[in-house]
């Protein structure tokens, strides 16, 4: 206010303007935060946290620097050059026998497992007779399990001392750390996720493609037709929002399976053999057709709500002035159409890369996406870190995604409804 | 109505075919098979006229332009361009160029680029184009405007370019459906100056749409009055105004004062009505039928002149009640009871030697015979 070349303004009593505004508006600013806090109490536990949460797990590191302390300091000034001395032994036969009665050396072994195999079984084995061992103990150990005479262990050791790690994403992008601190790729047989990424985007991509050459001419219509008809079929674009995901796909796996109705049908009518039924679910297609057909409305209504505000004399206009039909449609139609291509085209792929239960069901192992592996990280392998990894990449491609759109588009261009 | 048509077929027939450019013949047009919209709509266009169609909302004007540019077709009847029937062809073979009331410019296309489009969709190249979009823009004053986009324009210049883009690949027929809707009244009035300046300048034959009257009247070559999907009137804008022929033109265009009354003897050039009230008025028998039809007189309120002592008595004389003086500057509209008629209006210049009237005061009016039409009823 001080920069103004004018003096401020202010009202008759002579408090300036702004403040009396700020006053005047305080209550109802307020109001409206009382009257949202509710969902946002909600987002903050139910949204906003768990990401934190996973984002936080992801990197986090705790086993090591936790479960090993006198290990880890034994280890400090450590040559890496030849095996570590004795006092490094005692301290972790030390660790051990406390990790053993605080039973916590589990989640030590499967998170040192992931790294290096074997290291389960050195650690539980080692901890189960750590009470009995006699001092010297770097004997003893390497007696007991070779492991510990392995040079690599004890790198391994120093190294996941850290609070955090990026071995997570690393396992997520199938590359791993040597023990001298190089990035390598994992072996050949296990290599899982980078596979599982390309083909979650690039069947997301083709799905995104369906959904808009198959909306497209539906979304058209919607804006176009008379009320009467145009609120029937806005009817039936929304009817699967009725109907369960679950049974939607399931249905898909009656018509589509070997035994099912298409397959039926063309040998009824002879196009196919009945031995050369198609094989169209359980793999990549029927992922394809299901997602597809389940993602539809997320790429018409988008596309609806653009063409509805794009007035029917534009077309006319072009027509008018000499524009051929399909190529008024090119030059000025489409191109106003974008704002709605690109928000539901980018509505499609999110949800698509996101998507679990259609490609867990009807995707068999080739059309499985990255989203079954973190279920599968969740659930069966329990490595929590790793799963969090995976969904942390998901994440930040959607957001890449969405910023690109934006400087693209802007956000802003597009309404819905 | 019957006096209608017969004008419509006299000025059809005035017309001979090799001036005659774009013609309607008989045209109706109904959406919903349930109701006739254009009824019956004859309309002969000679080549760089100036057309305007006038008519309250609803009237079906943007039908028949649309019928004209191809975007509608007519349930009967026939449209011919320069002699040429043009019901198969379709809207980008007319050449027919639009403004739109809303002016429909391209918005992700630059003025230029909206301006380029009709010439780029027939092929000319590179070179032309430019020449021609720069001419246009200069035609219309908005050299330094080609590359902005059209929402950063105002209103005014939008409608110009709108203006532009349909003139820019020279038709020889431009339709316009109210463009100066949108626009405030200043703007309005310098827009309607530009584009009879345009057309004047370019020769090009215009048919436009509005219901705004002074816009008709100020622009048109002639205007074809419609209402209820039937042209009343197609003629001059002082004909229209000085000799409408029925009581929809009447009261559609300008001011009138109307009196309802029978016919109750016609000789020759005059009849005589009695009003409602029972007074008698001499009139000019225009639309009526013979001895004992209603009619309704319609007499302009500038022709309603004031007698003072020692003026000619013209051949309709009054006494009549003032019931309210409004004063508007240059001249003064006075409200005055006469014949039974509460709303019966005058208007008197405000020259020096006029006394000022004052409501309740009692005043002798009268009136010539021949500016009191008797219309149908
Ligand atoms: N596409 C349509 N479908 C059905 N009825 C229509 C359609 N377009 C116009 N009408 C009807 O036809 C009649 C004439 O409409 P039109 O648009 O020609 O009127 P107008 O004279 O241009 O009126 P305005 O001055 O308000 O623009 C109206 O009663 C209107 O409701
Ligand atoms: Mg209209």
């Amino acid at each position: 206010m001080s920069e103004s070349p004018t003096a401020p303004l202010t009202t008759a009593d002579g408090v300036p303007l702004k403040t009396s505004l700020r006053r005047a508006v305080r209550r109802s600013k307020l109001k409206a935060f009382l009257l949202v806090s509710p969902l946002l109490l909600f987002l903050v536990i139910a949204f906003v946290m768990p990401i934190f949460d996973m984002l936080w797990r992801s990197v986090d590191n705790p086993e090591v620097s936790s479960t090993l302390p006198r290990t880890v300091s034994a280890l400090e000034g450590w040559d890496r050059e030849s095996l570590p001395g004795e006092p490094a032994f005692a301290a972790l036969v030390e660790d051990l026998r406390d990790g053993q009665a605080a039973r916590n050396l589990g989640l030590l072994s499967s998170r040192l497992n992931y790294e290096k195999s074997g290291m389960r079984s050195a650690i539980s084995r080692t901890g189960r007779r750590a009470r009995n061992l006699e001092p010297p103990y770097r004997e003893a150990l390497i007696e007991l399990n070779e492991t510990w005479g392995e040079l690599d262990t004890w790198k391994l050791i120093q190294r996941e001392a850290s609070p955090y790690t990026l071995s997570y994403y690393l396992a997520a992008v199938d590359r791993q750390l040597t023990p001298d601190g190089e990035i390598v790729k994992v072996p050949e047989h296990l290599e899982i996720h980078a596979t599982l990424f390309w083909r979650t985007f690039w069947m997301s991509g083709v799905i995104t493609l369906m959904t808009l050459l198959l909306g497209y001419p539906i979304a058209f219509l919607l804006a176009n037709l008379p009320l009467r008809y145009s609120n029937l079929l806005m009817i039936l674009v929304l009817l699967p929002f009725w109907t369960s995901l679950l049974v939607r796909t399931t249905t898909w796996i009656a018509i589509l399976q070997s035994q099912g109705v298409l397959n039926d049908m063309m040998v009824a009518i002879g196009v196919i053999a009945d031995e050369a039924r198609w094989q169209m679910i359980h793999n990549k297609l029927g992922t394809i057709i299901a997602m597809t057909h389940i993602l539809l409305p997320f790429m018409i209504l988008p596309l609806y709500s653009v063409m509805k505000t794009i007035p029917p004399s534009y077309m006319r206009a072009a027509r008018s002035l000499g524009g051929r039909p399909f190529l008024s449609f090119r030059r000025v139609y489409f191109p106003l159409t974008i704002p709605g291509i690109a928000a539901g085209g980018i509505l499609v792929f999110i949800l698509s890369i996101g998507y679990y239960i259609t490609p867990a069901l009807v995707g068999g192992q080739s059309g499985r996406f990255i989203t079954n592996y973190i279920a599968y990280h969740m659930q069966t392998s329990l490595n929590w870190g790793l799963a969090a990894a995976i969904a942390s990449i998901l994440l930040f491609v959607v957001i890449v995604f969405y910023m690109v759109f934006n400087r693209l588009i802007g956000v802003d261009k597009v309404k819905l409804g | 109505m019957t006096q209608t048509l017969e004008a419509a077929t006299l000025t059809r027939d005035a017309v001979s075919d090799d001036t005659c450019f774009a013609r309607f013949t008989n045209v109706q047009k109904s959406y919903d098979g349930v109701e006739l919209v254009v009824k019956d709509f004859n309309l002969d266009i000679r080549k760089g006229e100036f057309v305007t169609l006038l008519g309250p909302s609803g009237s079906g004007k943007t039908t028949c332009l649309m019928m004209m540019a191809g975007f509608e077709t007519p349930t009967h009847g026939e449209i011919l361009l320069k002699g040429n029937p043009i019901s198969g062809l379709p809207p980008h073979k007319r050449g027919i160029g639009m403004v739109f009331q809303n002016y429909a410019l391209f918005p992700h296309m630059t003025v230029a680029e909206n301006l380029a489009f009709p010439l780029e969709v027939r092929h000319l190249s590179k070179e032309e184009v430019k020449q021609k979009v720069q001419r246009a823009l200069a035609m219309v004053r908005l050299e330094d405007f080609g590359d902005r986009r059209p929402a950063q324009l105002s209103g005014g210049q939008q409608q110009r370019v709108a203006l532009a883009r349909a003139l820019v690949f020279e038709p020889e027929l431009v339709l316009m459906d109210e463009p100066l809707g949108a626009l405030d009244k200043n703007l309005r009035e310098e827009m309607q100056y530009e584009i009879k300046r345009i057309h004047a300048s370019l020769g090009v034959t215009m048919i436009y749409v509005t219901h705004d009257q002074t816009e008709a009247l100020t622009m048109s070559d002639r205007i074809a009055v419609f209402n209820d999907g039937v042209v009343q009137q197609l003629a001059a804008p002082d004909a229209l105004y000085e000799e409408p022929e029925n009581a929809f033109v009447a009261y559609f265009i300008g001011e009138n004062n109307r009196l309802q009354g029978e016919v109750v003897e016609r000789v020759g050039d005059v009849c005589s009505v009695r009003l409602d009230s029972g007074d008698v008025v001499r009139a000019k028998p225009v639309a009526v039928g013979g001895v004992g039809s209603r009619t309704t007189l319609s007499l302009r309120p500038e022709r309603v002149s004031i007698i003072r002592d020692g003026s000619a008595l013209p051949d309709n004389c009054f006494t009549a009640k003032v019931q309210e003086v409004i004063y508007l500057g240059d001249h003064l509209r006075t409200r005055l009871s006469v014949c039974g008629n509460d709303e019966f209006i005058i208007k008197t210049p405000n020259a020096e030697g006029h006394g000022v009237l004052r409501p309740g005061q009692e005043i002798e009016i009268g009136w010539s015979s021949a500016d009191c039409r008797a219309l149908d009823a």
